[in-house]
Parts: C-alpha cells; sequence; structure tokens
C-alpha cells in the first residue's frame, strides 16, 4: 500500500501551520511535538503508521470551520478523526496534512424522547449515546464490536454496522441529521427531527464517505426502545455446509433474527481458549441465533430456529436461560478478535460481503489460499446479511509476511466481487481497500463518484488518498465531453 | 411547460438510454424521464424536447428470495413486483405508495419512479424509506455516461452511497436503468388497534405513547374529524389507528399489552388482518383526501410537533407516521405552509395544487445541492426545473 508521494514545502511549513492553528485553537488543543503525535500515527488498522504536521483538537464548530478554511485558503490537506478505531486506515494521518480530531466534542446535546432521537457530538462514543438513554428503556440500535471506544461521528464516516444489524441496520438507517463542515469553512445542516428532508439526500450520501466529503461536527441519530426480551440460541453442526444451509432456512421461515453470526472450527476454538464462553470447539461451525421481542415471540422463533437447525443436523444446542448467560454466548463472539490475536503476533481482518448462497465455495476457496500462502486463517460472519470476516494471521517480524497477507487478503475480497459480493460491508474502503476498488468499479463508476467529492471539495484537501486508487483533478473530472460524429441507434426516433 | 406534441422514447436498453442522453447533451436538448408518468404533476418542469420513459425496461432480472434481494430494471410495474414477492412470502418493507387516486393520475407506477421520489408508506416509522431499501443500480448521468454504484448484496459500504442520492432525486441526476433492492419476509398477519373521538394533541400523545413502547408499532395515523368522516372510512368521529404486524403468537400478545396501556384513551377496536390491510391501504393512498379540489400538502415533522388544530394552520389534516407526515388540505399561501413547517423544523411539499412542490434552496446548503446536480447533470439535460424551489 502506497500513499501518494508528500509535499516536502508543506512539511517544510509547519511552524507556520502550528502558529496559525493556535491562533484559532488555542491552549493545548494542537499538537505538535514528535512524541506527542505518536497515539495519532496510526488507527484500528495498526500495519501502517505515518506522524502528521501537527494534529488539532477543536472544541467548537466555529473553530472547526475556520482550522478548515484556513487549510483550504492554504493548501493544507485535513485528515478527520474521530477515536482512530477503524479498521480500513481511514484516519491514517499524511506526512504532508494536519489530523483534526474530535475527542473533544464529547457531550451528549439532547434527549428528546417524545420524537424518540438524541442530538450529540460527534465525539461521543456508541455506547455512551445508549447510556444516555437506557434509564428510558431505550438504546441506540448499530453496534460496532469497538462500541465502547468508538465515536458517532466515526461511525457516520464510515457507516458502521454490527451484528445487529441484519433486522436493525446499519448507521445510516439510524440517523436523523447532522452539521457538517464543508472544507471551505461552510457550516450546513442535513435532516433534522424529521424522517426526510427537502433537497437531495445528501444525509445519506456523507453517511459513509469516510471522511472526504466534511467534517461532522453533529449528529441526531434515532432511538428506541430496548425490545423487551432477547435470547441466544448456540447451534454446532458437523459442516460448514450445514450451518449455512441453516442459516438459509431460517431466514427462508421468515425469520430475521436480530443477530444471525457463524464461527468456523479455528475462530471457535481461538474464542473459546479466551473466555470459555461454553462454545463446542469440535464443531465444524458455530450459529450464534439472537432473538428478540415479546416473550411469547421469542419463545415461538426459538422454537422454529431449534427445529430448523435440528433438520441440518446440529448436534450441539444450548439456549440462553438467563440475561447473564445470553451475554456469555456472545462474549465469545465479541472477543473473537482479541482471541486470534492469541494465537499469532499479527492479523488482518477482511470484510467482503457475499451472496449467503457461495458460502461454502468461498470458504473452501480460503481455505485452498491459505494452503498456498502458507498463513493461517479464522473466520467470523455476520451469516445473517453475508458479511465475512476472515482473519488472517501473520508475523510482522517474519520478512515478507505483511506482503503475504496483504496479498492474501486482496485475493479473498477479489474472490468475495467474483462471486457476485463486495469489497466492504461494514469496515470502510480506507487505505485497505482503495487499489481493489476497480475490481469493483470502472473508470466511469469511480469518476461519477469523484465528483461528488469535487462538489463537496474541489480542491481535494480532505482525507485524500482514501476510498479513490486515483485523485483525479476536479477540472478534468468537471469537463463535458461531447462525441459528435457517428450516432448511435439510428433508427431510434429522435429530436 | 409539456407540449402535447412532444414525442416520448421508451428505450429497451441502457445502451440505448445512453445513446438518447449523450446525443442529448451534444445537441443542447432537456429531456423529461418518467416512468408510467403517474407523479409527473408533482414539481413544476421547464420546457423539454422530448420524454424519455423507462416503462420498457421492465425485466426482472435476479430474484434471490434467500438472499433477500431483488434486482430489475426500472420500468418493472410495482403491482407486478407485489405479486411476484409475495409469492415467496416476501415484501419491500417500506409499503410505497401509488397516489394514483390520490393525483388522479392514469397509469401502473414503476419501481423506477417510486425510488426517484424516494417514496414510503406507513411502515416508514418502523422500516425505513425507500432510500434504506435501495442497495444499488445502474443509471446513465446527464453526461450520457452509464455508470453503476453499490452492489447485489444487502450489505455494503463500497464507495460512496449513491443511492441515498438518487433516492428522492426526482430523475433530476441520472436515468435508472437496472435496480437492486432489499426484500424482507412479510408478516403473518396484522391486526390494528383503533382509538376514537381523540382531539389532535390526544391523538398525538397515544401515538407517542405506543411508538414508546416496544410493541414494534408498524403504523401509527390519526385522522381527524374531515379525514375520518370522508370515504372510505365514513366514520362519526376522529379515529386514531394503531398497527401491530408479525408472527400471530407474538401480534397477540402485544396488542394486549398496548391496549391495556392505552385504556385510558377510552373505548378501543380492533381491525381484523383482511380490514387492517383495507385500513392501512387508505392511509397510504390518503384515500380521504383524493378528488378534493383544495392544494394539498405534505409536511414532514419531527412526530411530536405541533397538533395546534393542523399545525396552526387552517384546512383539514390526516396525520401518518406517528405525526411525522401531516396530510393537510389548505388555502393558505405557499410561503406561510412552508414557514409553518421549517418554524416546526420539518419542511412541506406541495402535491397538488398552484404552488411549486418543492422550497426554494438558498445559502450553502443551497449551493451545495446546486453543485451535485452539477456533477452528474452539468448541461441541465435531465427534467430540467422538476426540483427548482419556489416561495
Amino acid at each position: 500500500m502506497k500513499m501518494p508521494a508528500p509535499d516536502p514545502a508543506l512539511i517544510a511549513r509547519k511552524a507556520e501551520i502550528v502558529r496559525a492553528l493556535r491562533r484559532i485553537v488555542p491552549g493545548e488543543g494542537v499538537v505538535a511535538e514528535p512524541s506527542d503525535l505518536v497515539p495519532f500515527e496510526s488507527d484500528g488498522l495498526s500495519a501502517y503508521r505515518q506522524s502528521p504536521i501537527a494534529v488539532v483538537l477543536p472544541e467548537t464548530t466555529e473553530q472547526v470551520s475556520q482550522v478548515l478554511a484556513w487549510c483550504q485558503a492554504n493548501g493544507v490537506k485535513v485528515v478527520p478523526r474521530g477515536a482512530g478505531t477503524s479498521l480500513s486506515g481511514g484516519a491514517l494521518p499524511l506526512a504532508d496534512g494536519i489530523v483534526v480530531g474530535l475527542s473533544k466534542f464529547n457531550r451528549v446535546l439532547e434527549v428528546d424522547y417524545a420524537n424518540r432521537c438524541a442530538v450529540v457530538q460527534p465525539g461521543v462514543t456508541n455506547l455512551a449515546i445508549t447510556g444516555a438513554v437506557e434509564a428510558a428503556g431505550f438504546y441506540y440500535a448499530p453496534d460496532p464490536s469497538s462500541q465502547i471506544a468508538c465515536t458517532i461521528g466515526g461511525n457516520v464516516a464510515e457507516n458502521s454496522g454490527g451484528v445487529h444489524c441484519l433486522k436493525y441496520g446499519l448507521t445510516t438507517n439510524n440517523l436523523l441529521g447532522c452539521e457538517l463542515v464543508l472544507m471551505s469553512g461552510e457550516v450546513v445542516r442535513l435532516g433534522g427531527k424529521a424522517m426526510d428532508a427537502d433537497g437531495y439526500d445528501l444525509l445519506g450520501l456523507v453517511t459513509g464517505s469516510e471522511g472526504l466529503l466534511g467534517i461532522v461536527t453533529e449528529v441526531t441519530v434515532r432511538i428506541l426502545p430496548r425490545p423487551q426480551t432477547a435470547q441466544a440460541l448456540l447451534l454446532g453442526f458437523p459442516s460448514v455446509e450445514a450451518a449455512g444451509a441453516c442459516v438459509g432456512d431460517i431466514i427462508a421461515a421468515g425469520v430475521i433474527p436480530a443477530g444471525l453470526e457463524m464461527m468456523d472450527n479455528p475462530a471457535i476454538r481461538a474464542a473459546e481458549a479466551f473466555v470459555g464462553a461454553g462454545y463446542p470447539v469440535d464443531a465444524a461451525a458455530l450459529l450464534i441465533v439472537e432473538l428478540d421481542g415479546p416473550e411469547a415471540e421469542c419463545a415461538e422463533l426459538s422454537g422454529h430456529v431449534r427445529l430448523l437447525a435440528a433438520q441440518r443436523g446440529a448436534d450441539f444446542v444450548k439456549v440462553s436461560g438467563s440475561e447473564a448467560e445470553r451475554l456469555a454466548f456472545w462474549a465469545g463472539r465479541k472477543a473473537a478478535f482479541p482471541a486470534v490475536g492469541r494465537i499469532a503476533p499479527d492479523y488482518f481482518c477482511m470484510d467482503g460481503t457475499i451472496p449467503r448462497g457461495r458460502l461454502s465455495q468461498v470458504l473452501t476457496q480460503i481455505t485452498e489460499l491459505s494452503v498456498a500462502y502458507g498463513l493461517g486463517v479464522a473466520n467470523v460472519f455476520h451469516a445473517g446479511d453475508g458479511n465475512l470476516h476472515p482473519l488472517i494471521l501473520y508475523d510482522v517480524d517474519i520478512n515478507g509476511d505483511l506482503e503475504k497477507a496483504e496479498a492474501f487478503g486482496a485475493d479473498i475480497l477479489k474472490l468475495c466481487v467474483a462471486v457476485g459480493g463486495v469489497l466492504t460491508g461494514e469496515h470502510g474502503v480506507g487505505v485497505e481497500k482503495r487499489d481493489l476498488m476497480g475490481e469493483m468499479f470502472d473508470e466511469t463508476d469511480l469518476a461519477c463518484q469523484q465528483r461528488v467529492k469535487c462538489a463537496f471539495d474541489p480542491g481535494l484537501l480532505l482525507n485524500p488518498g482514501k476510498v479513490f486508487p486515483v485523485l483525479h483533478r476536479c477540472a478534468e473530472l468537471g469537463r463535458v465531453h461531447v462525441h459528435r460524429g457517428k450516432v448511435a441507434f439510428p433508427e431510434l426516433p429522435r429530436f | 411547460m409539456l407540449d402535447e406534441a412532444v414525442r416520448t422514447l421508451k428505450p429497451t436498453t441502457p445502451e440505448e438510454v445512453r445513446a438518447i442522453l449523450a446525443e442529448a447533451g451534444a445537441a443542447a436538448r432537456h429531456v423529461e424521464v418518467i416512468g408510467a408518468g403517474t407523479k409527473r404533476a408533482i414539481g413544476a418542469l421547464d420546457r423539454v424536447d422530448v420524454v424519455l420513459s423507462t416503462q420498457r425496461l421492465d425485466r426482472i432480472v435476479d430474484y434471490s428470495p434467500e438472499e433477500l434481494v431483488l434486482t430489475v430494471q426500472p420500468g418493472v410495474r410495482m403491482a407486478d413486483l407485489e405479486r411476484l414477492t409475495a409469492a415467496r412470502g416476501q415484501m419491500l418493507a417500506f409499503e410505497p405508495p401509488n397516489w394514483t387516486r390520490l393525483l388522479g393520475a392514469r397509469g401502473e407506477p414503476t419501481l423506477g419512479g417510486v425510488l426517484a421520489a424516494n417514496l414510503s408508506g406507513p411502515r416508514r416509522i418502523r422500516a425505513g424509506a425507500a432510500r434504506d431499501h435501495f442497495l444499488g443500480f445502474e443509471a446513465v448521468s446527464g453526461r450520457g455516461e452509464l455508470f453503476k454504484a453499490g452492489g447485489k448484496v444487502v450489505k455494503n459500504v463500497t464507495g460512496y452511497d449513491l443511492m441515498k442520492l438518487m433516492a428522492g432525486s426526482w430523475g433530476t441526476l441520472a436515468v435508472l436503468t437496472e435496480v437492486t433492492v432489499k426484500v424482507v419476509p412479510a408478516p403473518r398477519t396484522q391486526v390494528t388497534l383503533l382509538l376514537f373521538g381523540l382531539a389532535d394533541v390526544k391523538a398525538s400523545e397515544a401515538m407517542g405513547l405506543a411508538m414508546n413502547t416496544p410493541h414494534e408499532v408498524t403504523g401509527a395515523a390519526h385522522l381527524p374529524s374531515y379525514a375520518a368522516h370522508a370515504r372510505p372510512l365514513k366514520a362519526q368521529m376522529p379515529v386514531t389507528a394503531l398497527r401491530l404486524e408479525g408472527f400471530e403468537a407474538s401480534v397477540a400478545a402485544r396488542a394486549e399489552a398496548l391496549a391495556a396501556l392505552l385504556k385510558p384513551f377510552g373505548r378501543i377496536e380492533m381491525l381484523d388482518v383482511a380490514h387492517s390491510r383495507e385500513f392501512w391501504d387508505q392511509v397510504r393512498e390518503v384515500d380521504a383526501f383524493a378528488g378534493d379540489p383544495r392544494p394539498l400538502w405534505r409536511l414532514s415533522l419531527p412526530p411530536a410537533v405541533g397538533w395546534r388544530g393542523p399545525h396552526g394552520l387552517p384546512g383539514d389534516a390526516l396525520y401518518d407516521w406517528a405525526g411525522g407526515q401531516a396530510w393537510l388540505m389548505t388555502e393558505e399561501p405557499a410561503a406561510k405552509v412552508r414557514a409553518v413547517a421549517a418554524g416546526l423544523g420539518g419542511h412541506a411539499l406541495c402535491l397538488r395544487g398552484a404552488a411549486p412542490a418543492f422550497g426554494p434552496r438558498s445559502g450553502a446548503l443551497g449551493e451545495l445541492q446546486g453543485r451535485v446536480k452539477a456533477a452528474f447533470d452539468p448541461l441541465g439535460v435531465l427534467n430540467p426545473g422538476r426540483m427548482e424551489g419556489g416561495g
């Protein structure tokens, strides 16, 4: 993975840039000492590190606006950052840019139960939103695994998912509005507390735009009443195929579980060794099925699911009998990444989505690739929505292992696209999958997306080097090519 | 304005669409884009040289019920899609309306038109709008370029979410040539609880109370006297309705719990499956206001606001989405209706009447919207003026 070549002239202007930022954000809000910049060098994709020119930690929308306006006027690149938990390198700094960190935007501004929404600042963590409303029986539905640490601003940037998005949707389906600062420093409000807004749906466009279109300084999220009960089932299967078929059967029966997860044997073993969740270590595949709703519904659906599992040969069935047991079932799954971290020095987490029907074919081919590359792999899978997370195990201290792991990961994602799937289901493109965008999109597709970037940030200063394999100059993209000459379909009636 | 002599082209392949739009751009021509044209009365239109209908792009490309995805060309008729998905026990969760009776239109709405207008029905409060179920597309931009975005799986964040941008763009950015949408299992059964005689503010309270329970209300509407009295309900007093859907045992348990909770609001009646379906079809289609000569507005609002009569405007109202979507027939000036809606934290769309459908654009946001339009259609080929705002 290569970042665009930094501009040495910009790096040389460090002192001037820091002075200008300090005029806007006084006190400790500007970090410039090399040793103080170390914590900002990387995000959740720790294989890549880069120190920025400086980090600025504004506290008000006005400061964000002034910082961006100054950067635009001075040609300085900007990387926005929430908690830095991105798994795709979305917050990886640029050597010739500054980082704008939103950690000081950490207040819940308003909880409006009558309209079932909360207005929060972008630095509030995902879990803290639920924390602010749970006493009243509400919660915020999207629950990425990093929800203790990740911020809602980052969730908006990445359109984060989680284990419950099969039933409750991704971030984009749970947002009502935001305040956005454009690279020009202009501040716009998108949406609000109503269910839709006038004009183009720019809120939907900005969600998942990976920090390339603007910086979110306020977010209005939908909150939901907490379901009355939730029950989890552990189902062990003698083969991955049987478990995959069972997932299809559950959905065909009209059941959309709150969560529907699959783990393969290496992932089961790693998780069980780590947390002792009571997983069947001999099973080839484990399903965790969570049902929520009124007690009568959970009881009815649990019966359906157990019957379907038995018909597919499930030889291990455990139903949570208490809330503590339900959480214990999830503890293994939620700890799958650190658990795998114990059996290998480093791992890459992939994030492709596939049509579920192609699961066993894809897992078989991943196993073959694992043998060919000589690197281990454990698979966890949001089975309900086809979002696959192969964890590639490697050791960065072994010469060439990182490059091998990158190549292995790229092969997996190409495979996902080849079977009709996509490069990323919830982690984002970032720098990690940037160079694979061509697998899914041709030049015209990418040009259409990049013209949107140009509508928001014509100077290409906001988070460049992410998402797009090549960032074309906006003037070049904006040109209208009029092809005269031969007319296609001459038989069609014309104007 | 639309001239009767303007020719309608009905391309049958994406390549034909591309050729037409490329040539239109080169010749500085303007194109009205429609599906079946059932909603073309919404929004003004500057002079066009030709009409492009996607009606004959009507192929079912792929339907995978087990993957919860459906890929079709945009000209497929909604009625056909409903039959197709119902045969597999599935549906489009966002319950799109037709509005043909409401708008006095002829023809059969198409999925392309529904997506372009981002329509959704009463289940919006639970399931989201068309935009939340729009997974991917191929389209031809105003530049005459055939391009794609999104994917054909239910979970995807690769690249910008241009589906959100196309949904509700009223054909002003690109002409859809293939779309992929999410389908979900249809609920096994439904019931509706009816409350009677509630004043608007009381009804708002009742709906808010129900929405704030975990009982998963999938329809919450209030019909004040005029709307309740109109066809087809012909009730003698205001009616407030709450719908529950799902598996039988679950629906029964939730209906009982909800009825107990709403006891302080007076007598409660239950509509069985068939009557419940019929009732919500009528709410979705705003049947109570069909055929009335008065201007009709749709106000999108924070659900719990207002409720001082029809939001302080003289006229007759019908409230859906627990109050988040207010239908209002009023003779008040457009500027006043828009100002009231904006003051309440929402916006107003004029569906019927002399006023422009959309509100004015202004400031940094208005300029940004203009730049987004120019990114896809710099020459202004597509639906010129359709989304232009008026006072």
